[in-house]
């Protein structure tokens, strides 16, 4: 159906009359432009809350003690209790589910003053005793030397990993921290690795540069901590949901501890899959959202284009007279102004598509620019898919469609002797 | 060419209806210069959006070249206006902003003709009106005399059988109606049809019948020899109204 002559008129239509196409294809422009800002924002937003948790297994869950809440079996409620570890090898014989179990304990945190001397450096670091285990469900990579293994475990080995912000405040510049002695707690460990967290998910609070990770047996011997566990996590085997594991675990760990069963305070867990879950529904909904809001302006923009249509036929009343006067068939009346009016809606809109999507991607630059290896930023990649593209643009051309078929119509069914009386 | 057969029309406004054809024969043969007249509501105008197939009549028969025409589709009504009849109008009615030969042009453009070939045709015409420097001029730009000749050009670009002129002088100066006149009287010449709705009677002088219209009925039909006759009665109706 291209035909040349039709663009021609089209064109020559529009060209005479600019400050009318101009305002028609505005609130199009506008309504695409929208729903492609609000569109990247919120994908950007995803990208950057889901960059710091994809790399965690979202098969875990995470259990600490808390006081207990119930009288039971003789113990008052504010009983405190700890995990041991004979907790540990209980579950690892007895609980078949189980993929990776890793017990931790906390030592000494960045809060409670300088808890690590080299020389005449001092600093304040977190420090963990943790299972290699732990490595696979809240990975870490490491950035010099190695990571902790299981023969550091065997051998209760004094060797630390160390995170970025330790390296920078314990080490001269330029200086190899792989193979040097930290003391911690008055004890000297050998540094084997330096290390950096995939996530920024903070499993014990502090931030991940700031992190001491040493062997388990290693702190538990060191610092008299006997066969106490602080925490432990776990994941569960592929196709078994974290979340009956966890209440599994939680009711096997009660029975073990003398602990009333509708105790809910005593265990504290967390399960990620739940918190995996709510993000993914908070992000769908970000996303419906802005489809809602978008399509809810876009509409209005093209309710917009129909209205100055309407003012347009009314306006052009005598002018479409004529042409129906010298030979123009009703059929070719509505073509004519439902092309006129797609090519307007197609044109704004792509114009729209195309500045949206340029300034999320300079938004991209300037947030790239400025985020260096800032773990914070939680606004990451602003973009919009090409389906996203696509289906705006058939959007735009059906409602451009609509838009002007209805005004016309209205053209159409005025007769043309009317048509040419109306001055 | 044109028969009409005890045509009426009444426009319902409302509950009220306007009965304005009451009854109208007439006969007009290929090659006919003929202008219609009577005072303001007897008519005339109506008469003439029938003849053009701009609007429909309600009972009688209306047979053009041969074939009735009577509660035609849209696109078989615009069809056969773009094939046989031409229009020109009081206000001229041309498409503000087209330029001259695109005006012109424009009844082809529905007829499906290259832009080249009927842009072409367009400055024939418009050579034919005499207003070939001014193609490229909008509407604005051009006296009335100029609008109306363009137009004119464009009513005969279809090569249609009939011309049909509303008060084609009603907007113009005696000097300007003259010359429209004339062109007219040439167009006639090559064997066109003209039909004219005017209330000058010097305008209706110049055609060869005169369709004297009172009421919504035909009052008489007076031929070119007896228009000596008629202007003194037409001249004495003025003073009587």
């Amino acid at each position: 159906m291209f035909d040349l002559d039709l663009w021609k008129e089209i064109l020559s239509a529009l060209k005479k009359n600019r400050m009318r196409s101009f305002m028609t294809a505005f609130g199009v422009f506008w309504g695409i432009f929208m729903l492609i800002i609000m569109s990247g924002a919120g994908k950007a937003l995803e990208n950057g809350v889901m960059d710091g948790i994809r790399a965690f297994a979202s098969n875990s869950a995470f259990f600490w003690t808390e006081r207990t809440s119930v009288p039971y079996k003789g113990f008052q409620r504010g009983r405190r209790w700890i995990y041991s570890n004979t907790d540990i090898e209980y579950i690892k014989a007895n609980v078949s589910d189980i993929e990776y179990l890793s017990p931790r304990l906390f030592g000494p945190n960045a809060n409670s003053g300088d808890n690590t001397i080299r020389g005449k450096k001092t600093g304040s670091f977190n420090i963990y005793g943790d299972y290699p285990e732990f490595f696979k469900i809240d990975p870490w990579t490491p950035l010099q030397g190695r990571l902790i293994n299981e023969i550091d475990i065997m051998h209760s080995r004094k060797v630390v990993n160390i995170g970025e912000r330790v390296v920078e405040v314990m080490f001269d510049e330029g200086e190899d921290p792989i193979g040097q002695y930290l003391k911690i707690n008055g004890v000297y460990f050998q540094v084997v690795g330096v290390i950096k967290g995939e996530t920024r998910v903070n499993i014990g609070g502090g931030r991940k540069p700031e992190t001491i990770i040493m062997p388990f047996t290693t702190m538990q011997k060191t610092y008299n901590f006997g066969d106490d566990v602080h925490f432990f996590s776990v994941t569960s085997k592929p196709g078994v949901p974290v979340s009956s594991l966890e209440t599994r675990l939680k009711e096997l760990l009660k029975k073990r501890h003398n602990i009333a069963p509708d105790d809910l305070q005593a265990v504290g867990s967390f399960n990620i899959e739940v918190e995996w879950k709510k993000y993914m529904g908070l992000f769908n909904g970000i996303q419906i959202l802005t489809w809602i809001v978008g399509i809810g302006t876009l509409m209005a923009g093209v309710i917009g284009v129909s209205n100055i249509m309407l003012v347009i036929i009314k306006e052009r009343t005598q002018e479409i007279g004529i042409q129906r006067a010298i030979g123009a068939t009703p059929g070719k009346v509505i073509l004519h102004i439902v092309a006129e009016s797609v090519f307007l809606t197609v044109i704004a809109g792509y114009i729209g598509l195309a500045l949206g999507v340029g300034i999320l991607e300079l938004l991209n630059m300037a947030l790239e620019a400025n985020a260096g290896n800032a773990d914070d930023i939680f606004f990451r990649q602003p973009e919009v898919s090409f389906q996203m593209a696509v289906g705006a643009l058939s959007v735009l051309v059906i409602s451009g469609i609509f838009a002007g078929l209805i005004p016309a119509r209205r053209a159409v069914s005025i007769k043309p002797i009317d048509a040419l009386r109306d001055e | 060419m044109i028969s009409i057969n005890n045509v009426h029309k009444s426009y319902v406004t409302g509950h009220n209806s306007l009965h304005v054809l009451k009854g109208i024969d007439l006969d007009i043969e290929q090659g006919e210069f003929v202008s219609i007249m009577g005072s303001s509501g007897s008519g005339k105008s109506t008469l003439l959006n029938i003849l053009g197939i701009l609007d429909n009549y309600d009972e009688g028969s209306y047979y053009l070249n041969g074939s009735l025409v009577k509660d035609m589709s849209e696109k078989k009504a615009a069809q056969l206006r773009n094939e046989l009849v031409g229009f020109v109008f009081q206000s001229f009615n041309l498409i503000s902003f087209k330029n001259a030969m695109e005006n012109v042009a424009l009844p082809l453009y529905y007829q499906g003709v290259p832009r080249k070939k009927r842009n072409k045709i367009a400055m024939e015409y418009l050579e034919k009106v005499g207003l070939l420097e001014w193609a490229t001029h909008l509407p604005s730009e051009m006296s009335g005399g100029q609008k109306q000749r363009v137009a004119i050009a464009r009513s005969l670009i279809s090569q249609p059988k009939i011309i049909l002129a509303d008060e084609p002088t009603g907007a113009l100066d005696t000097s300007t109606s003259y010359e429209v006149m004339e062109i007219l009287k040439e167009i006639n010449k090559d064997g066109i049809t003209i039909i004219l709705v005017t209330h000058e009677h010097d305008i209706a002088a110049m055609t060869q019948k005169i369709v004297h219209l009172k009421d919504g009925g035909i009052d008489q039909i007076i031929m070119n020899g007896d228009l000596k006759q008629f202007k003194s009665q037409y001249a004495k109706q003025l003073e009587t109204a």
